[in-house]
């Protein structure tokens, strides 16, 4: 049985202290909810990968919860820069980070290559790049058949991976549909995994049989959290909130003002605030 | 059209060098309004990608992320990103990749990672995201930025991704197949690349932008083609559908 009642025992049960966690998702469906969770609960010394690491990475740094980040976007999509990343790496407040930097594609292979237990991922790729100079993780491997030499990254194996999805069923399947991003390769590369959906529903009968599905038997535990994506977006529930991400380049411009707001907003907050967060973004019924 | 702004002559000469013919890989902010432009006037079939997986998206509004919903609703697929990048760019579906640049120089290489040290950086930049990949994969790669010493600088701080290296053959000596870097369209001038020295020489000047002006905000010496010549001025239907589309934008936006 994967399907719990509540985010809180969801977390408390699937990550700890030290380890190596994934909260996916690409602009769509970003676990805010999970992460914020994760950080009421006080979990620090974290390893933490992903793509496009945004706000909720920016938070969790800001926090001091992160020892390392592994990723290969740093920044607000849209808006500029990471402001609380920014502050760790150039004067390392609260607490210095250690960075493992990838692009893109290494890193959505290197994911795809955790999903498919294999120890690393081969592609063609940072010809002529600089991260093959300073990422000690990249490194090259020369084609066996026709000579030719490829770049090659570890596997990306989390302990644990956070995903935020449209559905779940009554048994835990659960259903991603839009931009659907790594997260099926990253739920599918972690020793665990915790999905928060917008809606729990009888049944799948009536999907599409090509549709993005994560059996229940791949996932740990699911829970809903309505609007738990929240600035981010799930379609068919909610749109982006731009004006947030717009908003957080100021508030986390200044240390004070950021460590008021995840005060207010996350360490004093609960999984039910984001409910009402979307509430004007939701589609006219 | 005295009214046309240096952004908006930017975007409008971007937006020409696109056919509908090709599949491009967009980046986000000033490759994204090109793109968008050219797909509303001369290049109606051409194919737009986002890295986001959005396959051949048309959307009403241009995209704060490279990841906003109108980008999925408005594809003919959507993809999971791996399979963007294993497949459709690795594979060599991509025939332009548009990019954009915090840091440029003569031969097309683009810093978007760090300013100063990567070690100990001054300002830590966002990262490569797409980039290192679409520099190398796609058949071709057109830049746009608007021109700054800052931005526009005699060496670069980080090879975030390749252009065409210290010039001439770099590419071929590094295994890189495609073309590279072969316009640069800023808001000032139209670029292309020297056929053997790769460094980019100015081919036009847009309406009213003396070769001073280009000068002094660029970081390196500025060749200039031996007969160049005035960009043509955006016509009615360029300016009109770039203005609307803005409009567009800023509505849905502040919505």
């Amino acid at each position: 049985m994967t399907l719990v009642s509540t985010l809180q025992e969801a977390v408390s049960e699937n990550i700890k202290s030290g380890d190596t966690a994934a909260f996916e998702g690409f602009t769509h469906l970003i676990p805010h909810a999970a992460a914020h969770e994760v950080m009421r609960q006080g979990m620090t010394d974290l390893t933490l990968m992903r793509m496009t690491p945004d706000l909720v990475y920016d938070q969790f740094v800001g926090l001091g919860r992160v020892e390392k980040m592994i990723f290969s976007y740093a920044g607000n999509p849209g808006v500029g820069l990471l402001r609380r990343v920014r502050d760790a790496v150039e004067n390392q407040w609260p607490r210095p980070l250690e960075i493992e930097e990838h692009s893109h594609a290494a890193m959505a292979n290197a994911y795809e290559a955790g999903a498919a237990g294999l120890p690393l991922a081969v592609f063609r790729g940072y010809l002529g790049a600089g991260l093959k100079q300073v990422s000690p993780n990249v490194k090259s491997i020369i084609c066996p058949f026709t000579g030719e030499e490829l770049a090659a990254v570890p596997a990306n194996r989390p302990d644990v991976t956070f995903i935020h999805a449209q559905k779940a069923s009554r048994k835990g399947d659960v259903l991603i549909e839009g931009i659907v991003g790594v997260q099926k390769e990253a739920v599918l590369a972690a020793k665990r995994a915790v999905v928060t959906v917008e809606e729990v529903v009888d049944d799948f009968d009536d999907i599409h049989p090509n549709a993005v599905i994560l059996p229940h038997w791949t996932i740990s535990a699911v829970c809903q959290v309505k609007g738990g994506a929240h600035p981010s977006y799930a379609r068919g529930y909610y749109d982006r909130d731009n004006a947030s991400y717009i908003e957080w380049d100021e508030i986390s411009a200044d240390r004070e003002r950021f460590t008021n707001w995840m005060k207010d907003n996350v360490l004093h907050a609960s999984p039910d605030d984001f409910d009402a967060r979307v509430a004007d973004l939701r589609p006219p019924q | 059209m005295s009214d046309v702004t240096a952004s908006e002559m930017m975007t409008i000469a971007a937006s020409r060098a696109l056919t509908s013919d090709d599949v491009c890989f967009v980046g986000i902010g000033a490759p994204s309004a090109a793109c968008n432009v050219a797909r509303l006037t001369h290049a109606p079939d051409i194919t737009l990608i986002y890295e986001s997986g959005t396959i051949g998206t048309a959307p009403d509004v241009l995209p704060l992320s490279i990841g906003d919903g109108e980008l999925c609703e408005t594809a003919l697929t959507t993809v999971g990103v791996p399979e963007m990048f294993r497949y459709w760019l690795q594979g060599g579906r991509v025939t332009v990749g548009f990019l954009g640049a915090a840091q440029l120089d003569r031969f097309g290489n683009i810093n978007t990672t760090v300013i100063g040290d990567y070690h100990a950086p001054k300002t830590r930049l966002p990262g490569g995201g797409g980039a290192p990949e679409i520099a190398a994969s796609s058949g071709q790669i057109y830049i746009t930025m608007k021109q700054s010493l800052r931005g526009m600088v005699e060496k670069i701080d980080f090879y975030t991704s390749f252009g065409h290296g210290d010039g001439g053959d770099h590419r071929q000596r590094l295994g890189i197949k495609t073309r590279g870097p072969t316009l640069l369209i800023t808001d000032l001038a139209v670029w292309t690349p020297d056929e053997v020295s790769k460094e980019f020489v100015i081919r036009s000047l847009h309406p009213g932008v003396t070769r001073n002006m280009v000068q002094t905000t660029c970081g390196w010496p500025v060749r200039f083609d031996d007969n160049v010549v005035e960009t043509p001025p955006p016509t009615k239907l360029e300016l009109t559908t770039l203005r609307d589309l803005n409009a567009r934008t800023a509505k849905a936006q502040a919505a």
